[in-house]
């Protein structure tokens, strides 16, 4: 038993204390992940793996077979998929950093609430979790770039384009469903709700495993407004060349810097409201 | 010596929608001071805290904290306070030393101060042993001692102990109760909320009564209880269904009477010799106690009701 040496006021620096707010919860997080680090990467990697053997190996010898070698869009069927597959992945994986933790913080452990009573404001708390869920889309897409590498599914070449994709498409994503997690305060079904009706309808219609043009009229507007279809048409024009009007590119880009700054112009107020009204 | 008050509310009012939780209540907390909020649930004693803790924003009033206005310099003010809030709010994921640690470094605190700070903060704790456990692993008094040491990893001026030993068992109580005397003892100023008191009456230096989002009385548990009760308290019981009707055979023996559903209250200089005189005029209790007056005596007088109805 001892007693603290203590003196009240002089420890903090207040400059200190109220700037880089944001890379401090970052590192928390990162300290928080550490935990199950083992899973992010089990995951990351048997992912693309598995999908390369799928469409690879499965799927994409039987379309190549029947393109008489032509493959889609003049390359063959694995590397067509391959911007489509990363930029899933990192869309997918990056959902886990503004679900889990955010109704950790206002529902379960409600750390957020423990946050709020330190030098913190809710800007800083959200926007270290957006780092840690762009650091998140990073590794993913690096994970799965490298993977599709090494097997030979796409050039080295095509990596950084498609690494830069899957962050961008993957991060405007997290901030759009980070403004509707913020808004919970029930946890009741959120994974099954985001999973079956959002992620799922997602991966299956945008686009990723044909052309988005294939499909019939009414079911293509799920593409439009879907962001793994902005990120699998940006990736393939970078990667695979596939032709798309300036325009369209520019669209492509603008979808996710709105969706990045709404998705965010959504959640400070939430925020500040649930933590400091 | 700076005699600027460390806390300073005058009309302090916080309104959610047309309940009002805190009505328009003035204050003043000095440095060194330990102050208490003292009223039953829902009394506004929280409300008050978040507001002092700079994460609420008042509706009305003013309120100074440090000598700046919550509403504009929030994280400014928060850097120096410790909060302990009424749950422990603790990384269940981490570690003991880790939770120290990272909310630590929330305050921008160094690697190099808080590596010797959380050694500092688990003796004071008594929690060395459970340096590297986690904290569904502690007992709850454990974990409220973690949340205690959090609350003061930054040093700070001030520390806000909402409601600090709710649901602790005796013993981890009095545990708890040593190690703010000894922050007390050290000069730090403690604001202190409970609906329990003897806590009060402990920790606190000077307290406000809180009722309804009022303050109904202030001052040091000794005063207030100098002004509001007696020195001694006699408890009577006579059978739930006789306590009213020998009420007013009792009215004349003290210099005041309190009728409560199991017990009389008889509020007098000298319990024992009160006693005596209930018995003398033929009336015999099942039960009788003498006791000092404390402050839920001073509660009952002024609203009519026990603290934990």
């Amino acid at each position: 038993m001892t007693d603290l040496r203590f003196t009240p006021g002089q420890a903090v620096d207040v400059r200190n204390a109220i700037r880089g707010g944001s890379w401090r919860v970052a590192a928390y997080r990162y300290k928080n992940m550490s935990k199950w680090m083992s899973s992010v990467i089990a995951f990351g990697l048997g992912n693309p793996i598995l999908n390369l053997i799928a469409f690879g190996l499965g799927i994409g010898a039987l379309v190549d077979k029947n393109t008489g070698g032509h493959g889609i869009a003049g390359v063959g069927y694995l590397q067509f998929v391959a911007p489509a597959l990363l930029a899933a992945a990192a869309i997918q994986g990056i959902v886990d950093e503004v679900t889990g933790p955010v109704l950790d913080g206002f529902i379960w452990d409600e750390y957020f609430f423990a946050q709020a009573a330190t030098s913190l404001n809710h800007k800083q708390i959200i926007n270290g979790i957006m780092i840690v869920a762009s650091g998140r889309g990073l590794f993913t897409s690096i994970l799965y770039g490298g993977v599709l590498v090494g097997f030979g599914a796409i050039p080295l070449a095509s990596l950084l384009p498609l690494i830069l994709v899957g962050v961008v498409s993957s991060t405007a994503w997290a901030a759009l469903v980070f403004s509707w997690t913020s808004r919970l305060t029930d946890a009741n079904s959120v994974f099954d709700i985001i999973h079956r009706f959002v992620m799922m309808p997602m991966f299956l219609f945008s686009g990723t495993f044909y052309p988005l043009s294939s499909s019939p009229i009414y079911l293509q507007w799920i593409g439009w407004i879907s962001p793994l279809w902005h990120a699998t048409e940006l990736g393939r024009a970078l990667t695979i060349g596939t032709q798309i009007p300036a325009w369209l590119l520019v669209v492509h880009v603008l979808y996710f810097v709105i969706m990045f700054v709404v998705g965010l112009a959504l959640t400070y107020p939430v925020f500040k409201r649930r933590l400091f009204s | 010596m700076n005699d600027a008050p460390m806390i300073k509310a005058v009309g302090l009012t916080k309104r959610f929608g047309d309940f009002v939780a805190v009505d328009g209540i003035d204050f003043e907390v000095r440095k060194g001071e330990s102050f208490g909020l003292l009223g039953p649930n829902g009394a506004g004693k929280s409300t008050t805290m978040k507001m002092i803790s700079a994460v609420s924003q008042r509706s009305d009033g003013e309120l100074e904290i440090l000598g700046k206005d919550p509403n504009k310099k929030g994280p400014e003010i928060r850097a120096h306070l410790g909060v302990v809030p009424q749950k422990d709010l603790l990384d269940r994921e981490l570690k003991t030393w880790e939770n120290l640690y990272v909310y630590g470094r929330f305050f921008g605190l160094s690697k190099k101060y808080l590596k010797p700070k959380v050694e500092e903060l688990l003796a004071f704790a008594q929690l060395e042993d459970k340096r590297n456990s986690k904290v569904d692993e502690m007992s709850g008094g454990m974990q409220r001692r973690l949340a205690i040491a959090r609350g003061l990893v930054n040093e700070p001026e001030i520390l806000l102990l909402d409601e600090p030993t709710t649901g602790l068992d005796p013993q981890a109580r009095h545990i708890l109760w040593d190690r703010l005397f000894r922050l007390k003892e050290n000069g730090v100023t403690i604001v202190i909320t409970t609906h329990y008191m003897d806590e009060a009456e402990q920790l606190c230096d000077r307290i406000i009564v809180m009722d309804a989002g009022k303050i109904m009385a202030e001052g040091s548990p000794a005063e207030l209880i100098k002004t509001y009760a007696s020195k001694e308290v006699l408890e009577v019981r006579f059978g739930t269904d006789r306590n009213e009707e020998t009420a007013p055979r009792l009215a004349n023996l003290a210099e005041r009477i309190e009728v409560l559903p199991d017990r009389i209250l008889l509020y007098t200089e000298n319990g024992e010799a009160t006693l005596e005189k209930v018995i003398a005029s033929g009336l015999s209790p099942i039960t009788s106690l003498v006791r000092r007056a404390s402050l839920e005596d001073v509660f009952l007088r002024l609203t009519g009701r026990t603290l934990v109805d």
